[in-house]
C-alpha cells in the first residue's frame, strides 16, 4: 500500500464508512420491510435492518446486546415469521390491494408525527449525569441481573412462560373445535 | 456519529416507518413486521440515552435486553393469534376479520 493512500485510512474515515453502511443496512432493510407487497421480501428486509439495528448497537458500545439482537430478533423472530407465513397465507391466491386513501392516511400521520417528535428532540436540551460510570461489561450486566434487577428478571421469565403457553393453546388446541364448529355452519 | 441527536434521529425515522407500515398495511404479517421495527427503534433510544446521558451504562442495557423479551413474548402470542385466525377466516386480511364488529 503507497503512502498516500494509506494516509487517507484513517480509524475515523474507517469508522465513518461503516457508521454509512450500517445506515444503509437499517434503513434499506426497513423500506423493504415496509413497501413491497410479498410478504417474504418483509421478512427478509427485516432481517436486514435488524442486522443494522445490531451494527447501531455496536457502535452505541454495547456488543452484547448486538449479539443478543441478531440472535433474539434475526434468529427467533423472523423464523418464526417465516414460519407462520408458510403455515396461514397462500402466496400464490391474492395479493391484497391497496386503498390509495388508506395509504395517504397513514403517510400523513406518520410524517406529522415525525415532525412533532423531531421538534421535541430538537427543542430539548439533553443534560448528561454528572457522574458517569465507565463499566460496560458483560459480567457487571449479569451480577445486576442477578442482584438488583432480579425480580425483574423473574417475572421476564415468567411472561414469557405464559405467552408460549398461551401461544400453544391459541394456535394449537383451541382452533380444532372451532374448524369443527365452522364446517358445521357451512 | 457521535451525538445524541443523530441517533435520536434515526431511531425517529425508523419508528415512523413502522409507524407507516403498521397503519398501511392489510395483511396482520406485514404489520406485525412493523411493528418489530417500532420497538427496535425505542431499543435503539434506549441505548443511546444509555451511551450519551446516564449515569450507569448497564441500566439501559438491561431495559433495552427487557424490551428484547417482551417482544419475543408478543411475536409469539401474535403468530399464534394470526394461525387462529387464518384457520377460521382463510384469510389474514384484518379487513375481513369484523365478525364482531356490531
Amino acid at each position: 500500500m503507497t503512502p498516500a493512500i494509506a494516509q487517507y485510512i484513517r480509524p475515523e474515515v474507517v469508522a465513518y464508512i461503516a457508521f454509512g453502511l450500517t445506515l444503509i443496512l437499517v434503513f434499506g432493510g426497513a423500506l423493504l420491510a415496509v413497501l413491497p407487497k410479498n410478504i417474504i421480501h418483509n421478512v427478509f428486509g427485516l432481517a436486514t435492518s435488524l442486522v443494522g439495528v445490531a451494527g447501531l448497537f455496536i457502535f452505541l458500545g454495547s456488543e452484547f446486546l448486538a449479539m443478543m439482537e441478531i440472535l433474539i430478533y434475526v434468529g427467533a423472530i423472523c423464523i418464526a415469521i417465516v414460519f407462520a407465513i408458510m403455515l396461514s397465507q397462500p402466496m400464490h391466491l391474492q395479493l391484497p390491494r391497496r386503498y390509495r386513501p388508506k395509504m395517504i392516511f397513514s403517510f400523513v400521520v406518520a410524517v406529522s408525527i415525525f415532525f412533532s417528535f423531531l421538534g421535541i428532540v430538537t427543542a430539548t436540551h439533553w443534560e448528561p449525569a454528572l457522574v458517569r460510570g465507565g463499566n460496560w461489561g458483560v459480567a457487571r450486566l449479569g451480577r445486576l441481573l442477578f442482584t438488583r434487577y432480579e425480580l425483574l428478571f423473574e417475572l421476564i421469565s415468567l411472561v414469557l412462560l405464559v405467552a408460549i403457553m398461551g401461544a400453544i393453546i391459541t394456535a394449537a388446541a383451541l382452533t380444532g373445535e372451532d374448524d369443527r364448529s365452522g364446517d358445521k355452519e357451512a | 456519529m457521535d451525538s445524541l441527536n443523530t441517533y435520536l434521529f434515526i431511531a425517529l425515522l425508523l419508528f415512523c416507518l413502522g409507524l407507516f407500515g403498521l397503519l398501511q398495511r392489510r395483511s396482520l404479517i406485514g404489520m406485525l413486521i412493523s411493528v418489530e421495527l417500532m420497538l427496535n427503534a425505542a431499543n435503539i433510544n434506549f441505548l443511546a440515552f444509555n451511551r450519551f446521558l446516564s449515569p450507569d451504562p448497564a441500566t439501559g442495557q438491561i431495559m433495552a435486553l427487557f424490551v428484547m423479551g417482551i417482544a419475543a413474548a408478543e411475536a409469539a402470542i401474535a403468530l399464534s393469534l394470526i394461525l387462529a385466525l387464518f384457520r377460521r377466516m382463510r384469510s389474514i386480511d384484518i379487513e375481513k376479520a369484523r365478525e364482531l364488529k356490531g
